[in-house]
């Protein structure tokens, strides 16, 4: 089973700390002496572009990736302690388009953690059921495979898919970026009613600085490998750090919400 | 005579053979299976084998076929019995589809998946067991297609080292100078092959359906 924090530790410690960690591949260096940490409850959005070093910090939590140097802790623990599977059982994933498996059905799909961590199966169908009402689908939909949904509909299902054992963090990687401009604002809202009620650890990965704005307690932004700066998402667009004023007036020139 | 009637005069070692072929062939098929898909999930593991293991396998293909029988004649038990060899050479000619094709389908598999797997927690044994396998099983079996195809058609030349088979009809026909005699063991070798193609063929349009679901 997954090991859900203690009370302890859930309220004294961060649920994911960042300690000047950095990663580096063939000598380039990706990651650069990250200090960062997200409180259980929290969404913090990774903002920046292609290349600006996201994703690489999402897989450090997962311990996909251990850092070269410095330390990544979950509830404490460095990454490099943890048993990897265990720990990525503990955090929920989810990317663009669901990353569903194209040969489960959905009901397979969002049982695919309850299963490997050996449920009983009556409690799996009951927790499915349950899955599909919090994020909006039909409960026909379970014995769907996923070529048969639309794109916001496999995007639930990866959600739901990533709920489905309760873990104690979520992180989303540009979870929402394959969708049309409406079913993706109508997911954004949804999610953000669902995650003040159900307060995970959350560390969203996106370009889009409307979608960080919607979503976040706080925004990161990153550059090259680099943590620029890290605001409460209600002063973000006050800032004066260049970097950061070059983003809001690239958004803001848009001459209309996508 | 004509070969219908040379067929039906002597049904009964038609049959005989065409039951030794079809064993000479699927025992041939069966064992390059045992060990080519698992030699193909291998050097998806060890990429740095890939090139080796997939160069050899071509390097054998390339041996002529009666070359190949000639040089494991001389090898202790194998070389005993005409049908021991037969099939160790058909199964080292069935190896390279199998390996390769083996190799091709698991790494075709949509690596957003792959990781969206590994992220969730699965083992490398369940990533492979329950993600890379099923969605690599049309090529897979796309391949065992090939090498049963290939095991049936060279079959017929495991007759030269007294393996049996329908190609002894061949090559007694050919000493023979008798065309209805040839015909009576290429005929059904052929019609052997054409039907594990197409009832394999089935089986791989159908696997293959699974990947299109994505």
């Amino acid at each position: 089973m997954t090991a859900p924090p203690t009370h302890e530790s859930a309220i004294d410690k961060p649920a994911i700390e960042f300690d000047h960690a950095s990663f580096r591949l063939n000598g380039r260096l990706l990651l650069q002496d990250l200090v960062l940490s997200v409180k259980q409850g929290e969404t913090l959005v990774l903002l920046g572009r292609s290349g600006s070093g996201k994703t690489t910090t999402l897989k450090l939590i997962n311990r996909l990736l251990l850092p070269t140097a410095g330390e990544v802790r979950v509830h404490g623990r460095p990454t490099a302690e943890w048993d990897p599977i265990q720990l990525r059982r503990s955090i929920g994933y989810v990317i663009q388009d669901g990353g569903l498996f194209p040969h489960f059905t959905v009901e397979r799909n969002i049982a695919l953690v309850p299963r490997i961590e050996n449920w009983p199966r009556a409690q799996i169908a009951t927790r499915v059921q349950e899955l599909l009402a919090i994020v909006g689908l039909d409960a026909a939909l379970a014995s769907r495979y996923p070529s048969e949904l639309s794109g916001g509909q496999r995007q639930r299902v990866g959600v739901a898919r990533a709920l489905a054992a309760d873990p104690p963090i979520l992180i989303l990687d540009e979870a929402f970026g394959a969708l049309d401009p409406i079913t993706r604002s109508q997911i954004q809202k949804e999610f953000r009613a669902l995650q003040q009620k159900v307060r995970k650890a959350v560390i969203f990965v996106t370009h889009d600085l409307r979608e960080a704005l919607l979503l976040a307690d706080r925004i990161a932004l990153m550059e090259e490998g680099r943590l620029i700066v890290d605001l409460p998402a209600t002063e973000f667009s006050r800032s004066g750090v260049p970097l950061v004023r070059a983003y809001v007036e690239a958004f803001s020139r848009l001459p209309d919400p996508e | 005579m004509n070969f219908l009637q040379f067929m039906m005069a002597n049904r009964q070692q038609v049959l005989e053979l065409t039951l030794e072929h079809i064993t000479l062939a699927g025992v041939a098929t069966l064992f390059a299976a045992l060990v080519g898909i698992p030699l193909g999930i291998l050097i998806t593991r060890i990429p740095q084998l890939s090139k080796p293991v997939i160069g050899g396998a071509n390097i054998i293909q390339t041996i002529p076929s009666l070359a190949l029988f000639g040089f494991l004649l001389p090898a202790p038990w194998i070389g005993e019995r005409g049908s021991r060899l037969a099939i160790l050479a058909l199964a080292l000619y069935a190896l390279l589809p199998l390996i390769r094709n083996t190799y091709a389908g698991i790494r075709s598999v949509d690596p957003a998946v792959v990781d969206a797997g590994r992220a969730m927690g699965l083992t490398d044994r369940q990533l492979l067991f329950q993600v890379e396998l099923p969605l690599a099983s049309g090529v897979i079996i796309a391949g065992v297609r090939i090498a049963t195809v290939l095991s049936i058609g060279l079959a017929t030349i495991a007759a030269a080292i007294g393996a049996g088979g329908l190609g002894e009809f061949i090559f007694r026909g050919l000493a023979m100078v008798n065309n209805q005699v040839i015909l009576a063991g290429a005929v059904p070798a052929a019609l052997l092959a054409l039907v594990a193609d197409f009832v394999l063929g089935r089986l791989e349009r159908r696997l293959g359906s699974l990947r299109l679901k994505s």
